[in-house]
């Protein structure tokens, strides 16, 4: 790896001075194709020597070669043994469209069962992303270079200070360059000779934004004994905690958000069921199942627009599981109104056949559900704070149905007919309206809400029969702290139990976490027994 | 698609049985244990259909409906397999093998009053059964009260050793141990975080690691320990902790004994986080192909995980034992894994235990068992020890893309410790069935005697 590196940092030079490399080795072409003509047969262990080798060929296609194999995408035909690489996969039709990587290139598209993967591990996948980050550094994309510097920064080795100065010489982008200083100045603090260089080092350490620099400058502290120095770094070391510790509250927040928003989903359509019909839905987590396992179908009757299949999902999840709720409805709970615990019992056996219906239909096993790419990963804002893209699409989506259903409610004729039926039954069956589709239409919008929440839930968590169970408890309790029958109650409550959860969890741990949260609504709901926001008015019943 | 074919193959069965199955479970016709007249069974035109002089009954304890169904299931058609490949090769004894399935509902209480019944009720010879800890430990005073035999075919946390029990999973020397050393040596690490979900198998098997990694030198700040409850899926907190506990300028790794429905969101929180497999390796002692087969594995590349067999183990035996599997559940996308490995080799030593004792009577077959030794299916030899536990190797493996395993390291095999070396209390105690100077599962060697404890 240091040879390695050691051979980039001449390579970089050379650019400099713009002497061929052809010299120093007669016929380069000729060894990588050689090389790569061993890539099949060899063991991950003899791979990485090969890796070693490859790289200090200094092909033009060494680094496309290398990346292809750390993201195991590199291949070899069975029949010939030729080594391509991947460019297009199409898992409905299991073919891949594939490149050799030696002249002469050419392009095919072949089954999947005609190649065979070049297997790398985790040891071999490091030592060609080291390589890969020194490579970056003068890569002509802003992002690629600021993550190679991040590298860098977290691991300084002093005999990469050439290559980093070189980088730095090069380097245009201010912001970039100041980054590039710091990675220096970790090497520095530690290695310089000089105690003036190393004060200035810790002193231009303060502004990194990386936790790993306030371990390594721990470590220096250890190490010093000069008193100067050591007051430096207890300086540096408390600006960036300082700084930590404003990013972790920014960031606990967004965790509670978080987690609020998927209560919320969860929550929302049982302040419809249990809230504003009054129905105990014990059902309700299954519903949620039924949303995840319409995701987990259409995702599979559309396997190369894994990307489109969630938008697809969202109407199929909220179509079928509110179909479910309105055939619930008028074959079971409408002989039941009145009479909750009859209801509790009956819908508590709905749960369980549907469970089981969902265990003999798609097997006991959990399914699997891509996560799309454009919801994969993070979106970061600086090496101490990132937002992961999968939580905050939900955190919108959650809102946006909360509003969606707001304005149902109180702007449409069918919202109306619903909030009179369940005011009055006698009043509103005297005005004309009939009472009984719509308490049908209700339950179903309630059961096709808690078909959304499983969309977004198929994305966080597993897809499989016993998903509802994990969220039925949830739901209730954030629906009755939250106040049955008002809909913003719902709102507050989980957004409040989210923030009080995550906000706990760092010092208590989760398992504590979650007894105090059910602690406290215990408590709670002494003293306030209907709930935060409880509804008021003539209508209420005792 | 298959999920259509299979809609429409069991739409039926279920609308039938969903309504039953509340209360019962859902047992197909074809596996009813209804003793069947030798007149109605051999309908098939094959020839030379074995005759048999008898029958031995099979117990099977394995939960089919319920939170566990999810790999218990699996192990059922295992057992179910190996008896319809014994009856094929002639049954035991010259007596056909019938297999007996109870489903115990992922209710512990149920797993010990089923016990009984498969015992008292159905007279079986032998029980292969159950999965979690709680549901084992409910079994014992059951099984050793009527003197039964029950192979336990699960990685668990070890300390305990019964009479009734043969434990053909791994006993923590078998698995986290190796998995440690694996890590330090081949991958350097210095830092450590062992998460687990909050119940008895993580606690134990943590207490007996951080005793071990102390023991190794590893300092106290080093060595980070968590629970999770049950089925976590909000990893945000925690995740961002073993970051930042990763930034150390150490490598670190997490061992993870989280159980299966909370993997699934932890793996994706982690890369979602940017936390990829080079950076903080996770190895795992509960993820095998089967878990896998439910996850999206784009996220899980390159992370580990330690078991005594993989899917992908390079050898006849297992190659066979593959495509018979394939075979007999009719679906080739079904993987095997590790507890139906445990399920084979705790099987085939029954076998030749019965068949070396000349009876099913169990003290017999029990005393036959020291010293069998049957093939596994990594090319190996598993040994049943006077402890009831087997020798097993340990393997440890990379998840792949396609989710199956590339297997970095193999040991040669390893005995299986009922009480670890590690702590300090558990060192002292032997267990030994056969040396008639102990003859018990718990022999305090520094008071010379048995602590009196039935398992």
């Amino acid at each position: 790896m240091r040879i390695l590196l050691a051979f980039i940092f001449a390579l970089s030079c050379q650019w400099v001075i713009a002497s061929p490399t052809a010299l120093d080795n007669p016929s380069p072409q000729a060894s990588f194709s050689s090389l790569v003509q061993q890539l099949p047969a060899a063991s991950i262990k003899e791979l990485s020597p090969l890796v070693d080798q490859l790289a200090a060929t200094n092909d033009p296609k060494a680094l496309t070669l290398l990346e292809a194999l750390k993201d195991g995408q590199l291949y070899y035909t069975k029949d010939n043994k030729t080594v391509v690489r991947i460019i297009e996969e199409n898992k409905a039709t299991k073919e891949v469209t594939t490149e050799t990587i030696l002249e002469p290139l050419t392009t095919q598209t072949i089954n999947t069962k005609t190649i065979k993967k070049i297997r790398v591990n985790n040891a071999l996948r490091g030592q060609i992303g080291d390589y890969l980050s020194a490579l970056k550094l003068f890569a002509e994309d802003e992002t690629v270079r600021q993550a190679a510097i991040a590298d860098f920064i977290t691991q300084p080795d002093p005999e990469q200070v050439g290559l980093l100065q070189q980088a730095q010489a090069n380097e245009q982008n201010e912001q970039l360059k100041a980054q590039l200083s710091i990675a220096l100045a970790s090497i520095d603090a530690h290695n310089s000779a000089l105690p003036e260089n190393q004060l200035a080092a810790v002193t231009l350490l303060a502004e990194s934004q990386h936790m790993e620099t306030f371990y390594w400058l721990e470590r220096l502290q250890e190490k010093t004994t000069n008193p100067e120095l050591k007051q430096a770094i207890s300086t540096s070391m408390d600006s960036i905690q300082s700084r930590r510790d404003r990013y972790k509250m920014v960031e606990n927040t967004f965790f509670g958000l978080s987690m609020g928003s998927v209560l919320l989903l969860a929550a929302i359509g049982l302040a419809i069921t249990f809230g504003v019909m009054g129905v105990i839905n014990m059902a309700h987590g299954e519903m949620i199942m039924i949303g995840a396992y319409a995701t987990y179908v259409v995702q599979s009757l559309m396997p190369n627009h894994i990307g489109y299949s969630i938008w697809v999902a969202i109407p199929v999840a909220f179509l079928s599981a509110a179909l479910v709720g309105i055939l619930i409805e008028r074959l079971v709970i409408k002989h039941l109104y009145g009479r909750p615990l009859e209801t509790l019992l009956a819908t508590f056996g709905i749960s369980l056949i549907l469970q089981q219906a969902a265990r003999s239909l798609f097997g006991p096993l959990n399914q699997s559900v891509i996560t799309p790419q454009w919801m994969s990963g993070s979106w970061e804002i600086n090496p101490m704070l990132a937002f992961t893209y999968n939580r905050l699409y939900i955190l919108f989506f959650a809102l946006m149905v909360f509003f969606g259903l707001v304005l149902l409610l109180r702007k449409t004729s069918i919202g109306l007919h619903m909030r009179a039926v369940t005011q009055n039954r006698a009043m509103a069956n005297s005005m004309g309206i009939r009472s009984g589709r719509v308490d049908a239409l209700t339950f179903g919008l309630g059961s096709g809400i808690a078909g959304l929440a499983g969309v977004a839930i198929s994305q966080l968590n597993n897809v499989g029969p016993n998903l509802g169970q994990s969220y039925i408890i949830d739901s209730f309790m954030v629906v009755v702290f939250g106040g049955a029958g008002n809909i913003f109650g719902t709102l507050y409550a989980a957004f409040g139990l989210g923030m009080i959860n995550k906000y706990i969890e760092p010092f208590a741990g989760a398992v504590l976490a979650k007894i105090l949260i059910l602690v406290f609504i215990i408590l709670f709901m002494q003293w306030r027994p209907r709930g935060m926001f409880a509804v008021k008015g003539r209508f209420v019943e005792d | 698609m298959s999920f259509i074919e299979q809609a429409k193959r069991l739409l039926g069965m279920s609308l039938v049985c969903s309504a039953a199955v509340v209360m019962s479970g859902c047992e197909k016709p074809a596996e009813a244990p209804a003793a069947p007249a030798p007149e109605t069974a051999p309908t098939e035109e094959t020839v030379e259909a074995p005759t048999f002089d008898g029958e031995i009954k099979v117990g099977v304890l394995h939960s089919l409906s319920g939170t566990m169904a999810i790999s218990e299931t699996t192990l059922k058609d295992t057992v179910l397999m190996l008896v319809e490949d014994q009856n094929e090769k002639g049954g035991l004894l010259g007596k056909k093998l019938v297999p007996v399935v109870v489903d115990p509902a992922s209710n512990w209480p149920l797993f010990a009053e089923k016990t009984k019944e498969l015992i008292e009720k159905e007279g079986v010879d032998v029980i292969f059964g159950c999965w979690t800890s709680v549901s084992r430990k409910s079994v014992l005073p059951v099984i050793e009260n009527l003197n039964g035999l029950l192979f336990y075919p699960v990685q668990y946390e070890g300390e305990e050793s019964s009479k009734n029990v043969f434990y053909t999973g791994a006993a923590p020397n078998q698995q986290a141990i190796p998995a440690v050393d694996y890590l330090m040596d081949a991958e350097g690490v210095e830092r450590w975080v062992l998460e687990g979900t909050d119940y008895v198998y993580p606690r134990t098997t943590n207490k007996i690691l951080e005793a071990y990694l102390k023991g190794k030198g590893v300092a106290e700040e080093d060595i980070s320990i968590n629970y999770t409850p049950f089925g976590h899926s909000d990893w945000q907190t925690r995740v961002a902790e073993i970051k930042e506990f990763g930034s150390a300028g150490k490598k670190t790794a997490v061992v993870s004994t989280i159980n299966g429905d909370a993997n699934v969101p932890f793996y994706k929180e982690l890369a979602n986080q940017g936390i990829a497999a080079t950076d903080i390796p996770v190895v795992a002692f509960s993820v095998g192909e089967e878990e896998l087969s439910g996850f999206d594995t784009a996220p899980l590349v390159g992370h580990l995980a330690a078991w005594n067999y993989f899917q992908s183990a390079e050898a006849d035996v297992n190659d066979e034992f593959i495509a018979k599997w394939k075979g007999f559940i009719g679906d080739e996308s079904r993987v095997t894994n590790d507890p139906m490995e445990a399920t084979y080799i705790g099987f085939k030593a029954w076998a030749k235990a019965v068949e070396k004792a000349g009876t099913t009577d169990v003290d017999a077959v029990r005393s036959a068992m020291y010293g069998i030794e049957v093939p596994n299916l990594t090319g190996g030899i598993a040994k049943v020890l006077p402890n009831h536990h087997f020798t097993k190797p340990v393997l440890i493996g990379e998840i792949q893309a396609d989710g199956q395993f590339e297997i970095v390291s193999q040991t040669e095999e390893v005995p299986g410790d009922a009480w670890t070396d590690f702590l300090p209390e558990s060192a002292k105690i032997v267990s030994d069935w056969q040396d008639p100077a102990i003859n018990c599962g718990n022999y305090n060697t520094e008071t010379k005697a048995c602590s009196g404890q039935n398992y």
